[in-house]
């Protein structure tokens, strides 16, 4: 039955040589449609013997497989040259722009307050808040600063002509330390709070700006010392600057909601114009500069809050933000800081997954 | 506070210099700001003495000196223009090199009209010694030949300029310093010279106080017969080193006790004075002209010092115009008083009115030390202007209570976190001045007068460790609590801070600016309620009542510098009548994207954006976005456009945000170019999420895939995509689990007055898969509910 090998013989060679996909259809019609001549074939299987069909059964449908398979191979390898055409036509400069999503930055001021929060969390210290629009009694009075204390003067405050209900003189909070005040009338010792926040001073130059950011600390508990707070500031700087090598100097001072009091310098390097924080003030090359105010709370303070100042005492420290950020990022102006100059934004702005933690580096 | 190293001395004996003093100063609580050694400038200028003048050859008012300068080597050749240059003078020479203080020329060897000059010969107006240029300066013939002019003058003296804390009123003199830096181990206190003065006959002038509460003590003697010319050199010199202008002799006694001792004190000329000198309140409305040549106005709250005549004097502050002393004057009263500090205080701030008198009286002058005082004055006026003095007449007492702290020793460590022995603490309390009484472990500290400051224990623990020295003060670690670090932030804090980052996520920048603006800015938003009462201008003046203006502002400075595309946000606080409110605001103008390749021209921002925004946020804040309704704006002012903007809800009066265009108007206001797009998304709005620990729901996916099924409706154009999405998802609660709309067409095709609106419905079978009969009842549930809010299927 050599016939059947001819057959398959030569419709292989018919559809290897199909040159589209209608030639391979036409084909497979002629062979496998319903008057192909493999289906007439198969059709013969019928009229056999059962020994005749036994033998010429696999032939046939051998045949029908082996065109098959040719017919879906020819079928492929036309598809692929045809896509592989159409693909060439789809060439594209692939050096064009691609779309750009903005890129938003938050705020310097913003970031240092959150690596604030962060560092401090470690040491246990939560965030406090309090309003802006204070009164005198907890902006001044409560902290030991009575109406006619020359240290009133020290501060330059925006007033209200507005009276609250109790009468008293309503202004915008000179410093952040009202919080202090708020949080010992509310809270029971032991405390550990920060407190930072918009600040104002009727004062306005190249280094001042009538509206600004100040942090304040508070710790009350039992036996604190001034060696605490030293540590604690020691501890933070170190965090914030992420150098080892800070180190402060205290010098007495006076604050009257603090007794004693310490202005507390910091040591740093001028390089390339830059104060770079860092080493011993008193070093070759080194100098001191002026960075927190601090002290133990005085206990008329804590008195004023209605604590025991025979059972509590605590320290309290107060630093710019914006001067922190200065000094840790490189700005020099600080009226930038309030222009919302999108240029000074992107540049000294950080990135939203720039999130500090402990574990990925507070400079994230 | 200005003191020269040469008037300490006269305070504190021993071997120090300027270094020393700075360093010790800083140390002990005293910072000094800045050191200026005038020898510095005067460096290379030397006496010397002119040997010849020739007339110069090539010049007529010029001359050839030959000076000598005190040096070995053959006198130096100068050319000089001064008038009185001749042979014999003895002046002051600057040498190549030098610097001239008044114009900062380096002097060199340079030839004059062709006459090589070493040098010049200098007025006292180049060396800034006065205002003298007349002539060279002309020295005394006794003038040492050759030594540095620095030396010679005096002018030498260093200045250390100290910033003196409130609370010492003390160390407002001379002598405060000196005690303070003896104490801390630099040198010994010499003692106070006091003169005994007996007087003759009782004042002329008759002083009393009528004012005990503000003035409790007036002391006061006569001096007749004084000659009142210029004080001593060394006196003015010292006076004008610290930077007080010498007046007249008089004057610059007083002024002079004021600086070394800290004891204001007050020379009338008794001429002008009629009847006797009273301490007394002022009247309402009553006045004074003072020494600055301004009028005041008084009220009964005032102490002044008046005659018959009237006020002379704000006591305390400022002495009276016409009352003080001249060339003239030959009798004068002395006054040495102690006034109330408090009420110095609030009439020197009722009044704005600083001086030196006051910034002593205000921080409380030395209770103690009157007599003392008055013998000192008395002694300079008699040393220097002459006179006969009357006795003293003390009218009124000072306070007298001596105050005692009761003091634990060991405090200094405990509080101070120094450990200091008790015999050294001893030691520095003697040194300042206290006295120490033990007690069986505790100790009665008695404060002198002086130390008004001086409160309670800790103002004890500051003296012996400020005297020791701060750097002693070791580190010592806050105890930490157990395990790792407790979160600490509150909500609002976690929401800020979500907040701000999805803000910057989504491309805005964040902007910090003023709390204050002006009341133009704040007029659309309903105006500022916290208005101040002293703003450092007008546009700073009032609370914000909104961070839209302040964001509006920073565009147009942003469109300004060329800005295109504009997105900012800021978070802060909008300061109303009843409260500060936490808000976020955002800000889009100019393109939302570049014109590109791909979509050509640039994309202008739309209302959507806006609300895109408000919806990425609130959902980042963690409100239930899905229970969000869009409803009309607030109308606070006209700041939204009144058809392209909303508010997101959660029911009618919670109103969590506002977004859309802004008004043109408003825009234009603030010069913005282009319409601008915002967000106000009010925090404290957004309800607190509910505890409900970390573990989620259990996750629970329908076992069948949902179905979609399209419907087109016509409605009428003033039915809101969200009213027909409602009615629809509500029309089977059940089997429809969402609805949203994909298409809106108006025009051809669609009725006039009418709207085409597409619906995609999703269905979501529970147990079994929908059957037909199911699917058909559904969809005429949702053309009903459809029909229910005026929307027609499309046929």
């Amino acid at each position: 039955m050599s016939d059947i090998e001819a057959i398959q013989a030569q419709l292989v060679s018919e559809i290897e040589a199909a040159a589209d996909a209608g030639a391979v259809e036409a084909l497979r019609v002629s062979a496998l449609g319903k008057a192909g001549s493999i289906t007439a074939l198969l059709k013969t299987l019928g009229g056999m013997s059962p020994e005749e069909r036994q033998a010429q059964g696999p032939r046939i449908h051998t045949l029908r497989e082996t065109v098959t398979a040719a017919l879906g191979a020819r079928k492929a390898a036309l598809d692929a040259a045809e896509l592989d055409v159409k693909l060439a036509a789809e060439t594209i400069d692939m050096s064009l722009p691609a779309d750009t999503a903005p890129r938003g930055s938050v705020h310097p001021v913003s970031q240092v307050m959150d690596e604030l929060a962060e560092i401090f969390a470690d040491m246990g210290f939560a965030v406090a808040t309090g309003p802006e629009i204070e009164d005198d009694w907890r902006n001044f009075t409560a902290l030991n600063i009575p109406e006619t204390h020359p240290a009133r003067a020290m501060h330059d405050t925006f007033y209200f002509p507005d009276k609250d209900a109790e009468g008293r003189a309503m202004l915008l909070r000179t410093h952040t330390s009202p919080v202090q005040i708020r949080t010992m009338m509310s809270e029971e010792p032991p405390i550990r709070i920060i407190a930072p926040g918009r600040v104002y001073r009727s004062d306005s130059d190249a280094t001042h700006t009538p509206m600004f950011h100040q942090v304040e600390g508070l710790v009350i508990d039992r036996n604190i010392h001034m060696g605490h707070l030293k540590w604690t500031l020691e501890t933070f700087l170190k965090a914030y600057f992420e150098r080892d090598d800070i180190v402060l100097r205290l010098r007495p001072s006076y604050f009257p909601f603090t007794e004693p009091s310490a202005e507390v310098d910091v040591g740093y390097k001028q390089e390339k114009g830059r104060r770079i924080v860092g080493g011993n003030g008193d070093d070759e090359g080194h100098a001191w500069m002026e960075l927190l105010g601090s002290g133990m709370v005085n206990r008329r303070v804590i008195a004023n809050c209605g604590l025991d100042p025979d059972e509590w005492q605590g320290f309290a420290f107060g630093v710019g933000v914006d001067r922190l950020a200065m000094l840790k990022y490189g700005m020099d102006d600080l009226r930038a800081f309030f222009d919302g100059d999108l240029r000074w934004l992107s540049h000294y702005g950080f990135g939203a997954l720039s999130v500090p933690t402990l574990s990925g580096g507070i400079s994230a | 506070m200005k003191i020269t190293l040469d008037w300490l001395r006269e305070h504190l004996h021993g071997d120090y210099g300027v270094a020393d003093v700075v360093a010790t100063l800083n140390r002990i609580g005293h910072e000094v700001e800045g050191v200026e050694n005038p020898a510095e400038k005067l460096a290379g200028f030397r006496v010397a003495k002119v040997l010849t003048a020739e007339k110069h050859p090539q010049a007529d008012k010029l001359q050839v000196l030959t000076v000598d300068t005190g040096d070995d080597g053959a006198p130096l050749t100068v050319v000089c223009g001064a008038p009185n240059a001749r042979a014999g003078l003895i002046g002051v020479l600057g040498l190549p090199g030098a610097v001239v203080p008044a114009n900062g020329m380096e002097l060199k060897v340079a030839a004059v009209r062709g006459v090589e000059s070493n040098g010049m010969m200098c007025s006292t107006r180049e060396l800034e010694l006065g205002d003298d240029h007349d002539g060279i300066i002309e020295l005394p013939a006794d003038a040492p030949i050759g030594t540095p002019f620095a030396d010679y003058s005096g002018a030498g003296d260093p200045v250390i300029d100290i910033s003196i804390t409130p609370n010492r009123q003390d160390c407002m003199g001379v002598r405060g310093i000196a005690r303070d830096l003896a104490a801390a181990g630099l040198g010994t206190l010499k003692p106070l010279d006091i003169p005994t003065i007996a007087g003759e006959g009782a004042p002329t002038t008759e002083i009393r106080t009528d004012d005990p509460e503000g003035c409790p003590a007036f002391y006061g003697r006569t001096i007749s017969g004084v000659t009142n010319g210029t004080a001593p050199e060394w006196m003015r010199r010292r006076l004008e080193a610290v930077g007080q202008r010498s007046i007249s002799a008089l004057v610059d006694i007083s002024n002079y006790v004021m600086f070394d001792l800290g004891r204001p004190s007050h020379i009338y000329d008794r001429a002008t004075l009629t009847g006797a000198l009273v301490a007394r309140r002022a009247k309402n409305g009553e006045t004074a002209v003072a020494l600055n040549g301004k009028e005041y106005s008084l009220t009964d709250t005032m102490t002044v010092l008046a005659d018959d005549s009237g006020v002379h004097d704000i006591a305390g502050i400022m002495g009276g115009e016409h009352s003080g002393c001249s060339e003239t004057t030959t009798d004068v009263l002395l006054e040495i008083a102690y006034f109330t500090p408090e009420r110095i205080a609030l009439t020197g701030q009722a009044l704005a009115l600083t001086s030196d008198a006051r910034s002593r009286f205000e921080r409380g002058v030395d209770p103690a030390f009157l007599d003392d005082a008055t013998a000192i004055v008395t002694g300079h006026v008699l040393a220097i202007c002459g006179g006969t003095p009357s006795t003293v007449t003390r009218a009124g007492a000072p306070p007298a209570e001596v105050k005692a702290i009761d003091y634990d020793p060991s405090l200094s460590a405990t509080l101070g976190g120094i450990k200091i022995a008790p015999d050294r603490q001893k030691d520095i309390l003697a040194a300042l001045g206290f006295g120490v009484i033990e007690q069986g472990g505790r100790w009665q500290v008695s404060v002198p007068s002086w130390r008004r400051d001086m409160d309670g224990a800790p103002d004890v623990v500051e003296e012996v460790t400020r005297i020791t020295g701060f750097d002693a003060i070791a580190s010592a670690p806050l105890p930490r609590t157990d395990g790792v670090a407790k979160p600490t932030a509150t909500a609002e804090q976690l929401t800020e801070r979500r907040l701000r980052r999805a803000a910057a996520a989504a491309g805005f920048d964040e902007a910090v600016t003023w709390s204050f603006i002006s009341e133009t800015e704040a007029a659309p938003f309903g105006g500022g309620t916290w208005s101040l009462a002293n703003p450092i201008s007008e546009d700073l003046k009032v609370m914000r009542p909104s961070l839209l203006p302040g964001l509006l502002a920073a565009a147009q400075r942003n469109q300004n510098r060329g800005a295109t595309s504009i997105r900012l946000f800021e978070i802060g606080r909008r300061y109303l009548a009843d409260a500060e409110h936490p808000t976020l605001a955002m800000l889009m103008t100019g393109d939302k994207s570049a014109r590109g390749w791909k979509a050509g021209k640039a994309a202008a921002f739309d209302a959507f954006d806006a609300k895109a925004a408000a919806l990425t946020l609130l959902e980042a804040a963690g409100a239930p976005a899905e229970r969000l309704q869009v409803m009309e704006a607030v109308t606070t002012g006209s700041i939204w456009h009144p058809g392209q903007s909303a508010t997101l809800r959660l029911g009618p009066k919670a109103v969590l945000a506002e977004f859309g265009a802004l008004h043109p108007l408003l825009t234009r206001g603030f010069d913005v170019d282009g319409p601008v797009m915002a967000v106000q998304i009010f925090l404290d709005a957004i309800p607190a999420k509910r505890a409900s620990g970390p573990a989620r729901a259990a996750f629970t996916p329908p076992a069948l895939q949902s179905v979609r099924r399209d419907f087109a409706f016509l409605a009428p154009t003033n039915l809101t995509a969200a009213d027909l999405v409602r009615a629809i998802r509500g029309a089977d609660k059940t089997g429809i689990t969402g609805a949203r709309l994909f298409d809106r067409f108006a025009g051809q095709g669609v009725p006039e007055g009418q709207v085409s609106l597409a619906v995609e419905v999703e269905l979501q079978p529970l147990e079994k898969s929908f059957t037909d009969t199911e699917l058909k009842a559904i969809a005429d549930k949702v053309v009903a509910a459809a029909a229910k809010v005026g929307a027609v299927l499309r046929g």
